[in-house]
């Protein structure tokens, strides 16, 4: 079989799971960015009950595989009651790994906004919360963004991982291809064709985009 | 802030001449080093005040305790007669909350060395930023005000810019637009020509000059421009060592030092110039 015949044959599969693990990566990107932005401001909170359940969650989250919390959210947590249908325990389960992750980049951007900036805000007499929403996380956005293109990558390429708990994704796929044709070389390297161009041409133009249309709201472009 | 006596320290000052600003036995350390020691010093209502001293002396530290950037150890500010820090409780005084301390800080504006505008906002926005999210006036109203402070300033057609694209000179004026903004009773101004290209200073101290001519502010400065202090002070301060060593009106302070230190820090000054 020519690969042309081939990918006649099998591409209406490897797009579908491609679908899924398009749509799998934006929803745990989502979750990903709303728990770092929980989570990281969390560990600047001056409560240190606050902080101490930020710090866990990271530290359990980043120190952990991200292969065993997806068998944790997926076969551990029905024992307790806690029941996720398979594809929520894929994207939950990577959302939460680099929502870890993630909640780094968002202390370390916040920290990194100068000094000056808190105490201009303070001097203008604004609440704590809108010195943090209106002055500081503005300016920590444009300071993380590079980092989180490269973590968003890395969150793509994690989501293969849920091939392993049966969702239907690219990697579920091919898998499945390579089950019946044997044929690796053409089932593997289309896969990891997709992957790249998910990543190079697709995420990456999105975060420069980002990056230039935030620098533009800060008057530096 | 370590627990101290507060017995001494009346709940609020009384009297014909409330200073506007009162340091009442003002201590401020880091550990062991002592950067404030129990300083007293009043400012009057609409007195311009300048700190001069080497650097070290505690010069901003007097302005940063006064904005509550810093936290003081021992002793008792008071602005516009009350206690800043701490608030009345029964008969004795107690560490302020946020409501008390807001309340208070309202009263004070600042202008720092490195401008710190809001890079994120144009010179308008910086200015509107106040009077809208924290005195809740309408967009228009907060608008009017700022345009008509940025034209006081010079800055009304610069007003859509960011401050990336502000030189140094224009960064203060829009900042001093923006404190201003925010109608304080009192200003301070911690060496705000200290990070200017020496050809732009004029153009701030010109700003100041015009705000102590029309407007009735209570102002403390620091700052590096002894001709600048000279010539707009009321009175000059001479710090030395977290103390006032010296101080006085500034023909007497830059005319005829009495102390050695003030003495030897002048006509070190004036060498370098």
């Amino acid at each position: 079989m020519s690969y042309l015949e081939f990918l006649g044959q099998y591409g209406d599969r490897i797009l579908s799971g491609t679908v899924v693990t398009v749509v799998l990566t934006v929803l745990a990107a989502l979750l990903a960015v709303a728990i770092a932005l929980a989570a990281g401001l969390m560990r600047l909170a001056p409560n240190a009950l606050v902080r101490g359940v930020a710090t866990v969650y990271i530290e359990i989250f980043r120190g952990t595989s991200l292969l065993v919390q997806l068998y944790w959210i997926f076969f551990v947590l029905p024992l307790f009651g806690i029941t996720f249908e398979k594809f929520t325990a894929g994207f939950v389960a990577v959302g939460m790994n680099l929502g870890a992750y993630g909640a780094e980049l968002v202390r370390g951007a916040i920290l990194s906004v100068p000094r000056g900036q808190w105490e201009a805000a303070l001097a203008l007499n604004m609440s704590p919360a809108k010195r943090m929403w209106r002055v500081i996380l503005p300016q920590a956005v444009l300071i993380m963004l590079p980092s989180w293109g490269n973590l968003l990558i890395e969150m793509l390429k994690g989501t293969a991982l849920v091939a392993l708990i049966a969702v239907t994704d690219l990697m579920f796929q091919v898998k499945q291809i390579n089950g019946t044709t044997f044929q690796s070389a053409e089932a593997f390297g289309t896969a990891l064709i997709i992957y790249y161009i998910l990543a190079r041409f697709m995420l990456t133009p999105f975060m420069r985009w980002l990056e230039r249309f935030m620098q533009r709201r800060l008057g530096r472009a | 802030m370590n627990s101290q006596d507060m017995s001494g320290f009346p709940l609020e000052l009384q009297g014909e001449t409330v200073p506007m600003v009162s340091f009442r036995k003002v201590t401020k350390s880091y550990g062991n080093l002592v950067v404030m020691d129990s300083l007293d010093l009043d400012i009057a209502e609409g007195e311009m005040v300048t700190i001069i001293g080497p650097s070290g002396s505690g010069k901003t530290t007097v302005l940063r305790m006064l904005m509550t950037l810093e936290t003081i150890n021992g002793g008792v500010i008071y602005v516009d007669g009350k206690p800043l820090t701490h608030m009345p409780d029964g008969n004795g005084l107690v560490h302020a909350n946020d409501r008390y301390l807001r309340r208070m800080r309202s009263k004070i504006g600042m202008c720092f060395q490195h401008f710190n505008l809001f890079p994120h906002m144009t010179a308008l926005e910086n200015c509107m930023e106040g009077p809208v999210h924290v005195l809740g006036l309408s967009k228009k109203e907060a608008r009017e005000r700022s345009e008509e402070l940025l034209a006081m300033v010079g800055m009304a057609d610069k007003r859509n810019q960011h401050p990336s694209r502000l030189s140094g000179g224009q960064q203060q004026r829009v900042a001093i637009a923006r404190a201003m903004a925010m109608r304080p009773k009192v200003m301070l101004f911690d060496e705000v020509t200290s990070a200017l290209d020496p050809e732009v200073i004029g153009e701030v101290t010109n700003v100041i000059r015009k705000l102590v001519a029309e407007h009735h502010l209570t102002m403390l400065m620091v700052t590096h421009q002894m001709g600048f202090a000279k010539d707009i002070s009321d009175r000059v301060c001479f710090f030395y060592g977290g103390r006032i060593e010296e101080q006085g009106a500034p023909e007497e302070l830059f005319g005829n030092p009495r102390r050695e230190r003030t003495q030897q820090f002048l006509s070190a000054v004036k060498e370098a110039i």
